[in-house]
Order: structure tokens, then sequence, then C-alpha cells
């Protein structure tokens, strides 16, 4: 449904054009001073604006709108699983999600195609910055349908998820510069938090580190929050 | 997994002692019954008497709070999946995606019943040709009219060839033209597939079930053909008749006809010397003809005579009035009448 939507191309062109503004801004950046990074790196760590937008948009609707309508009650009386309904509409969810960042390599193509100086792309960081967004995407979309499964309403679908994707992105940054963490006995504590920041994930993805850890982070967060959404939609028909 | 399977049972739909309770308050309570074959049954009662919940119950979309359902022999509650194999669900208000057209919903739906892409297509063709849907098949749902959107519903419904069928209200909010193509659809699959169908409205009940349920607070309150239940709710019947004669010697001349025939009321004589009065009996024969004989026997004239046909409305009032007065008595079996709940 989110292909032959057209709120989904809405959202895609404003995507762009907020994207291609960026890109833009970073260029003219760029010409102006030398800077030790490439155009790439800085690029990608806007990606936290991108997922706090999209995904939301995205997915309030996924399992928050079938309820609503009542199709839900059709769907789960044919013989698929609520895992499966789940499963399918985040892959579905993630597959646009996955286009909507894939269209923007079309800015990195122009910039190679005009672009007189190689020193511009460094493919490392392109690599690994969209194998960041590729990745940590899968927790992002996981958590946009778990909150599309908790509301009945699409906005308030919408709210929960911006709220919880807020926490995870910036949650981790900000609590470690807590005063309070700063004592030694909460030093696991620290550590975790630290392990847990996503824009440290990025730091280490763009330099081309990839990382087990990182990736066990974002893979067991998916699997986690997926099961939950599946409870979730399976305790609403319980108890409604 | 079709109608040709030769193995499934001729029961198709069996529950026993099926109870669900929302927050510790009955909404269906201690319901046992069972569908054959082929059989239409239809399922009455008033808002908030606990026919979707059951309903949702059979489809295996709500579970049981105790109880079995089985469906062609399998239980729904340990074999969700294979269960639901066998159905086709039409849920209250009948709920569509709103930006699909009806061919790709229905391809959508088939392929969600795992009916195989070759055979699939023929069969669309077939569901949208018997809902007469064909003129309409490239047209987005969100813009169909209601009567329209009913059919999509049900050709869904039938589209997988399921045993059991059950719609929930299938009629409702439908003009009487609509009602009819609905009812000749239902009666259509009649000897091939069990259907189950909710609803309020009687005379659609009534046209179109060989068996009827009346529910009420939970519970079943009386089951049976219309005909059964009329004896078996209301126990006797009434004639109407307007003559020209001796009012008073009626009641002895109704005795020498049939015992248990009485006089409940007489009117008249109005400007033309006719009395209008209504007889009441136990009897179930046919009296017309005897009392006819009676009345010009004693030269009196007859105007109109006739045997009055209770509906079912009337056997719906009495077995729902008749249910509350039982759980109404103090000490009965069961105290506390299920409150009637609002659906979830």
């Amino acid at each position: 449904m989110l292909l032959v939507n057209t709120s989904t191309y809405i959202a895609a062109v404003l995507f762009l054009f907020v994207m291609g503004f960026f890109f833009t801004f970073l260029l003219e950046s760029y010409s102006e001073a030398a800077r030790e990074t490439s155009p790439a790196f800085d690029f990608f760590r806007l990606f936290w604006l991108a997922v706090i937008i999209v995904v939301p948009l995205m997915t309030m609707k996924s399992i928050a709108e079938e309820r609503r309508l009542g199709t839900l009650e059709t769907l789960l009386t044919t013989p698929v699983s609520t895992g499966e309904v789940v499963l399918g509409k985040y892959a579905a969810a993630y597959f646009v999600y996955l286009l909507f960042w894939g269209s923007t390599s079309g800015l990195f193509y122009v910039l190679h195609r005009f672009a007189t100086d190689p020193r511009l792309l460094d493919p490392g960081t392109l690599v690994g910055g969209y194998i960041f967004i590729a990745v940590s995407g899968l927790l992002f979309v996981a958590i946009g349908v778990f909150a599309s499964a908790l509301a009945r309403n699409q906005a308030v679908a919408l709210v929960l998820s911006l709220a919880m994707l807020l926490v995870l992105i910036f949650g981790a940054s900000f609590a470690v510069n807590i005063q309070f963490f700063q004592l030694e006995a909460l030093r696991p504590v620290r550590q975790a938090l630290d392990y847990a920041n996503v824009f440290q994930h990025l730091d280490d993805f763009s330099r081309g580190i990839i990382d087990i850890r990182h990736l066990f982070f974002y893979l067991t967060g998916t699997a986690l929050t997926l099961i939950l959404t599946v409870l979730g939609v399976e305790a609403r028909l319980l108890h409604n | 997994m079709s109608t040709t399977d030769q193995i499934s049972p001729p029961l198709t739909i069996e529950v026993e002692h099926l109870v669900r309770t929302y927050g510790g308050i009955a909404a269906v309570d201690d319901i046992s019954f069972s569908v054959r074959r082929g059989e239409i049954v239809g399922l009455l009662g008033p808002n908030g008497a606990g026919k979707s919940t059951t309903l949702r119950i059979l489809t295996g979309f709500l579970p049981a709070t105790s109880g079995v359902v089985r469906i062609c022999g399998i239980p729904v509650a340990a074999n969700t999946a294979d269960a639901k194999r066998h159905i086709g669900y039409m849920p209250e208000n009948n709920p569509l995606p709103e930006d699909m057209r009806v061919n790709e919903y229905l391809y959508y739906r088939g392929r969600l019943k795992e009916i195989p892409r070759e055979k699939l297509r023929t069969r669309l063709d077939e569901v949208l040709e018997r809902c007469d849907l064909k003129r309409i098949r490239h047209r987005i749902i969100g813009k169909l009219s209601k009567g329209m959107r009913q059919r999509v519903g049900i050709a869904e419904a039938i589209l997988g060839e399921p045993d059991v069928i059950i719609m929930d209200e299938p009629t409702i909010g439908l003009d009487p033209h609509q009602i009819l193509i609905v009812r000749d659809l239902i009666g259509s699959l009649r000897g091939r597939m069990s259907v189950i169908i909710s609803s309020h409205i009687l005379p659609e009940i009534e046209v179109t079930c060989d068996r009827v349920m009346i529910i009420n607070g939970g519970r079943i309150v009386a089951q049976g053909t219309p005909a059964q239940l009329r004896h078996e709710v209301l126990g006797h019947t009434h004639y109407e008749v307007q003559f020209a004669g001796d009012a008073a010697a009626l009641p002895e001349m109704l005795a020498q006809v049939e015992p248990t025939l009485v006089v409940e009321s007489v009117r008249g004589p109005d400007a033309a010397g006719f009395h209008e009065a209504t007889l009441i009996t136990t009897c179930e024969q046919e009296l017309g003809e005897l009392l006819f004989n009676a009345f010009t026997a004693r030269a009196c004239r007859i105007r109109s005579l006739k045997r009055v046909q209770p509906t079912l409305e009337d056997v719906f009032l009495a077995a729902t009035k008749r249910s509350w007065d039982v759980v109404d008595i103090p000490g009965a079996k069961k105290q506390a009448p299920a409150p009637r709940l609002p659906p979830p």
C-alpha cells in the first residue's frame, strides 16, 4: 500500500528537497573553506533529521490504520499469523525507507559528475554511511511500526514514534553528559550509554569500521522491538 | 479444504460450552450448537446479545475464555491457522481498504487465502460474475456505494470456496433491492457451504435461513426452524373472524369445534352488523374449515376468516422477553443477567 499511496510520493519529494537543500548548503560551505572531513561525512551526520521526519510519517499508518478501519480483523481471519502481518508491514516500510535513502545517491552522483576535486568524494565514507543508514534503519523502522501497533490513532502513533526515536538517537549522548553519571560508581552505566550512542556508531561506520557490537545492537534491538510489536497487537486483541 | 473434500465431516461448526468474558462480565455465556454442511443458520439477537463476539470466536480472531469450537473438526483454539483455511468471514460493517481497486483487493485476499496464482485468475472471474461485480471491477473501493461494497465483502468471503461462511449483519444499511440481491446470493450458497448469518432484521433471516438461533444475554434462548420456533415459543395460534350473527353464542359454538379454542376479544357490531372476533387456541391443526362450517351451520354470515401467522418478530420478542424473565427470577440457576455490552 505504501507504493501506491500518493502521500508516500509527497513525502519522498519533500525528503529529497530537504536533503538536497542541506547538501547544497554543505557544498557551499566546503567551497568557501577547506575542511578535514568529506561532505558525505557531514551529510550523514544529518541522518537524524530525515529519520525523525520520514520514519514516523511512513510507519504511523501501518497497523493503526488497519485497526481503525477494521481491516485488521479481516486480515487476521485469513491463514496468516500476527507475526507474519507485523513482519510484512515492517518489511514494506523498511523497503520504502531504503528507497528514500537510495534516492539520495543521486546527489552524490551529481557531485561526482561535476566536481573536479576527487577529494570531495570519499568512497569509504560514502559506503560506510549507507551501511549505517541501512543497519540503523532496521531499528528505526521497527520502532515506528511498534508505535503504530500500540496506538489506535495515527496521530498518537506519530508522536509516540517521534518521541521514541528522539530518545534513542539523542538520549545516550545527552545522558552521558549529565553530572549524575559522572560518578565513579556509575561507570558501567556510562559505558553502556556510550555503547548505545547512535552518533558514535555513525562515526565508526563512516570511518569504515564495521563493528560487530554495533551490528549486534541494531539487530537485537530490531528483533526485540518486533517481538514487542507482535505482543502488542495480540494483547490489544485479547483485551479489547 | 474445499467443498469437494470427501473426508470432511458432516458437521462443519461445533461449539461446546463457549464462554467469553470481558473483565469478568460474560458476553457469551455457555453456548453450544452445531451446524451441518450446507445449512444456512441465522443468529438473532438484540444489540449486545453476544452475536458478534460468538462469530469472532468462531473465526479464531478472538480467543474464548473457555469452551471448544471446532470448524470442520479442527479445534480453532489449538490449530487456528488450519481452521482459518475453512472460513470465509465478513465482519460487521464490512471493513475494506479504501484505496484499492475491486479486483486488486480480491486478488490480494485470494493470495492471502493461499489460492494458487493460476487458479485464482479463473476463480476471481467466477466470483466477480456471481456477485455481479464485473462492471465495477476496476473501480476504487472507497468510491463504491454501500450495496456494491457489501457485494465485494461477500465476494471476498466466498472467494476461497470455504466450508464455512460467517457473515456479521450482511444486509445492514442496504436498500430493499440490494437486500434482495444479497439474499439471493446467500441463498445460492445453500447446500454447498455452511453459512451462519447474524442479524436483527427478522424477515431477512426468516426468508434465507434453514434454522434460527435466538440469542440473548449471551445465551441461546431458542433455536429451530422458524415454524418450530413459533410453536415452541408462542405455543398458540390466533384466528380472526368477521361474522354477522349472535356473538353471545360464540364461546359455546367454539367449544364444540375445538375444546381449547376460546374468544380473546369481540368487537362490533359495525354498521353492517358484523362482529370482529379474535380467537386463540393451543391446537396446532388448521381449524379454518371447521370454523367456517360451524358458523354457516348456525346461519352466521362470514365476511372474512383467517389464521394469523405470527411473524418471527413476535417469536423474537417473546423469546428474548422470556429469557429476561428467566434470568430475573431470584435464585435462578445462574444469577445476574449478563449485562448488555457494547461490541468491542
